[in-house]
């Protein structure tokens, strides 16, 4: 029942929101996403890592055609909604300084959004499962389109439409499974149970793995991506950052390693291929940005690219480090546009040659700034250091070349990330830019948080580790 | 069923819904009890009851809407009323038939009454204009659909749908030209009523001349009924003959959701788009025809029950907006996220749920189809099925995003009470059957 609580917290506050006005309905929002957060943890003391059945609910829904409803967590599920529950409050705490048009619309869309991301990942029926993954989409729609910058038209619908396709392509993979399925049940286990189902797994492979790959997104399906993360207002983009890209490499982990295995086995090298492309690509362009947001776009395009590499790398450390480095670039990337949004919120300029020496006015801030940058250049004792250390790891146990190649991300994002730091706050001052207010007391409370969490799971990973393993050594098996 | 015309004009409405509500529950009173009159020419059994009450259903919806629309034009009220019922009990007869003279006689009830409906706005041009292209094109359709059913009778001896089946079930190593040739007429015909391509032409012409009261009956009644009729027809006499009828639908339904679709991209006025879109849904339904050896009635009924529901509260909306801003063009949308953002909400969940977008029915109904398809091996056909509701995708946002998207224009929406509940009751109903699909699913 834990499962479906955590379910209809999101969703009833969001329904409740939409009679709230004002103040009242971020106020409201905070409280819930609290209250979330609470019940995870909750759920994170009572689990066991060996059984999962105190979150386990089966229901029939239909007899013809066969579904059921099926929440349950494993080790998997549970870490990635802790990222969820975790990022909620800080995302929707980080809008407290903000005037938002019509907030008790963009607040319950931002919860009605962590209803069906839950969804995602408690879900362990196929068609579930692809029910919450397009719901996950409607509420970021209205939020990019709404409430976006620029453009905001052309880019959102690019956007919904691209992802849409991709959407569709994995429920046509899912009819297959469906009807090859000895039982015609989506149900995961009795998948894994039966991974060749008679169907032809290769070219299964492309149906789901082109609906993660945008979602995620692997090179060349990513063009939807910096428009969109420009466009969106901040807290949209944190959401797709931040949590929403986990929900196509989590997917990988869930339902495409063990569902179709032989047809990962064949094409492994083509997506680890692409996925390291992905990074040395993504790296340069990004190195080559000028603009804040595009920037960090392109940064997150290229460590993504090292998540799935380290997935398709298929052994354990390879797995284990995409967990953790899931959970560690969440919480970065989402500081990270926390703090461009405090600078282009201040100086009303996106541009980063337009920007320079805030460390003069706004000292805490330049602190800040720097730690989180630090977890995402991945400086040993931060977060992003034990992730990429591992995915590297599993890459080279697959591919001693290829890891050499995704390790430029490390020697990359280092230079393109301090080199926007070094310009944009020790560099020469700007005049424009020295009327800059350090942090507010909602912006020191994010950035505080997730520079300690930075240092926390830099420093004593081992919580994450113990959690994941069990399941992802069935899954390997 | 009854045409009341009565000379208490006040009264005719609330008559006729009330009229409708208790023929609803006579007409679910007949569930499972298989009757049949007048020498097999009508048969009640549990697939007429469902499509009846559907019927019936969105009939009565379509009253409570008239009301209002027809505030202005009291004087032929009673005439109007009067015609639609026929359409109703063309309807009726269509799912019940039992003989192959009472299908015709069905389709011409309905179609006549609908000729003269989609003509009934007398001074307006588009008007006439639709209901006679209308007239010439469905008397075409009728007589195909007459001489297949002569040719049928030619060769098998027999109107009567079991008679014929047993005829394909004896003879089905030497089965006459003739049985074919009337075949292919019919399924010409049945393609045309439900606006398959590429009989599809007369479609987004006769919807967008046509009042759009009865555009909105037309877009789901008529489809109801036609496919009703249609997958009687098919899965009754000719899926045993040959693989000639799959070949006809086959590339009826590759055409349709093709044409449908892409055609619908380039439309700037509502109705028009609702045609274009009703089109493609015919494609969708024409896979549930083609897999009627599976007998997916249930899927039918599922598909045409949300789909009506998304439009009628797509109409409900679409009605009171286009009488303020005196347009039919997307653009009378536009701004109305700001100015009434509740009805514009209502109308993204209306273009939401026939994008079949989930958690609404038409997402769980096209998930049925496409299952249905792909047992029955049509690889290709839902391959291009599931390329073209993403097309879908695309232009039912179009509304949804002049409405959130576009400045707003000054007109003020006058909104009744008929139309909201409409309205609510459409959504809340393909939200519901939406999220609880099985008793719907596996109503047959």
């Amino acid at each position: 029942m834990l499962s479906l609580t955590l379910l209809f917290i999101p969703l009833a506050a969001s329904l409740l929101l939409l009679f709230t006005r004002g103040g009242l309905s971020r106020n409201l929002a905070l409280v819930f996403t609290l209250v979330q957060l609470g019940l995870t943890a909750y759920a994170y003391s009572v689990f066991k890592t060996d059984g999962a059945t105190a979150f386990e609910f089966l229901r029939n829904w239909s007899v013809k055609p066969f579904i059921n409803v099926h929440f349950s967590m494993d080790g998997v599920s549970l870490l990635m909604v802790i990222l969820t529950n975790l990022l909620l409050p800080l995302i929707i705490l980080s809008g407290y300084n903000r005037e938002t048009e019509r907030p008790h619309v963009f607040y319950s869309l931002i919860l009605f959004m962590q209803f069906a991301l839950n969804g995602v990942f408690i879900s362990f029926d196929g068609f579930i499962y692809y029910i919450f993954w397009e719901l996950a989409l409607i509420p970021i729609y209205f939020i990019a389109f709404n409430w976006g910058g620029e453009n905001r038209t052309q880019v959102t619908l690019k956007f919904f439409i691209y992802t849409l396709a991709g959407s569709l392509l994995m429920l046509f993979g899912f009819l297959f499974l469906y009807n090859g399925s000895p039982q015609h049940s989506l149900d995961w286990a009795s998948l894994i149970a039966n991974p060749s189902c008679g169907c032809n797994q290769s070219w299964l492979f492309w149906l789901f793995f082109i609906a993660f790959a945008i979602k995620i997104p692997i090179v060349p399906f990513h063009t939807w991506q910096p428009d969109t993360y420009k466009t969106a207002p901040t807290q949209g983009t944190m959401l797709l950052s931040g949590i929403m890209l986990k929900m196509g490499t989590y997917s990988l982990i869930r339902w495409l390693l063990p569902v179709l295995p032989e047809g990962v086995k064949e094409w492994q090298s083509l997506a680890i291929a692409l996925s390291v492309a992905g990074i040395v690509y993504a790296s340069i362009i990004a190195i080559m940005q000028r603009d804040l947001k595009r920037l960090l776009a392109y940064s997150s395009i290229a460590h993504v690219g090292l998540i799935s590499a380290g997935i398709f790398a298929m052994n354990i450390s390879g797995l284990q480090g995409s967990l953790v480095q899931m959970l560690a670039h969440g919480i970065n990337v989402v500081g990270l546009f926390f703090c461009a949004d405090i600078i282009f919120n201040r100086t009303q300029n996106a541009n980063v040659e337009g920007i320079g020496g805030i460390r003069l006015v706004a000292p805490k801030f330049a602190t800040w700034f720097m730690v989180v940058i630090l977890g995402s250049v991945a400086l040993p004792l931060t977060n992003g250091f034990v992730g990429e250390f591992m995915l590297l790891f599993g890459v080279y146990q697959y591919n001693t070349w290829l890891a050499v190649f995704a390790g430029l991300t490390i020697i990359l994002g280092a230079v393109y990330m301090l080199r926007m730091y070094q310009k944009v706050v020790l560099g020469k001052p700007i005049m424009e830019n020295m009327v800059f207010p350090d942090l507010f007391w909602n912006e020191k409370l994010v950035l505080i948080t997730i520079g300690i969490l930075i240092f926390v799971l830099g420093i004593f990973p081992k919580p994450i580790l113990e959690l994941t393993e069990p399941v992802l050594k069935t899954i390997l098996k | 069923m009854l045409a009341e015309i009565i000379n208490l004009r006040k009264l005719i409405v609330p008559i006729l819904v009330i009229g409708l509500a208790v023929i609803f529950g006579l007409n679910l009173n007949d569930w499972n009890l298989n009757l049949a009159y007048y020498n097999n020419m009508l048969k009640v059994d549990n697939f007429s009851v469902a499509f009846g009450g559907l019927a019936i259903f969105v009939t009565l919806l379509v009253f409570i809407l008239s009301t209002d629309f027809y505030a202005k034009d009291q004087e032929h009220l009673s005439d109007y009323m009067s015609i639609l019922t026929f359409v109703l009990v063309g309807a009726l007869m269509m799912f019940s038939y039992g003989n192959l003279t009472m299908l015709f006689l069905g389709i011409e009830t309905l179609s006549i009454a609908l000729y003269i409906m989609a003509g009934s706005k007398r001074f307006d041009v588009r008007s006439n204009e639709a209901g006679f292209k209308y007239f010439l094109m469905g008397s075409f359709a009728s007589c195909f659909l007459l001489f297949g059913i002569a040719l049928i009778y030619g060769t098998t001896g027999s109107f009567d749908l079991n008679k014929i089946t047993d005829y394909t079930i004896q003879n089905q190593q030497n089965i006459s030209p003739l049985f074919y040739t009337g075949m292919v007429l019919m399924v010409f015909a049945m393609l045309f009523k439900v606006s398959a391509a590429p009989f599809h032409f007369w479609a987004p012409d006769v919807y967008e001349g046509a009042p759009a009261l009865i555009t909105a009956y037309m877009s789901t009644l008529v489809k109801i009924a036609a496919f009703g009729a249609f997958y009687k027809l098919m899965s009754a006499t000719f899926f045993y003959t040959s693989w000639k009828a799959e070949l006809i639908l086959n590339v009826a339904a590759i055409l349709t959701l093709a044409i449908g679709n892409l055609m619908a991209l380039a439309q700037t006025n509502f109705k028009r788009l609702l045609a274009y879109s009703g089109i493609s849904h015919a494609g969708y339904l024409t896979l549930i025809i083609l897999s009627a050896k599976n007998q997916p009635a249930g899927a039918l009924f599922y598909y045409t029950l949300g789909y009506s529901l998304s439009t009628l509260a797509a109409f409900a909306i679409a009605i009171p907006v286009f009488k303020s801003t005196k347009s039919e063009g997307i653009d009378a949308f536009n701004g109305l996220g700001k100015k009434n953002p509740v009805l514009a909400a209502a109308m993204s969940m209306a273009m939401i749920g026939l994008a079949g977008i989930p958690p609404f029915a038409g997402f769980m109904g096209k998930y049925y189809i496409f299952t249905e398809a792909l047992q029955s091996g049509y690889f290709y056909t839902t391959l291009i099925a599931i390329f073209s509701s993403m097309i879908g995708v695309y232009y039912y946002f179009k509304v949804i995003l002049a409405m959130y998207g576009k400045p707003a224009n000054e007109f003020q929406i006058e909104n009744t009470l008929n139309y909201q509940l409409v309205l609510w009751v459409c959504l809340a109903l393909s939200l519901f059957f939406g999220l609880y699909p099985s008793p719907i699913l596996n109503i047959f």
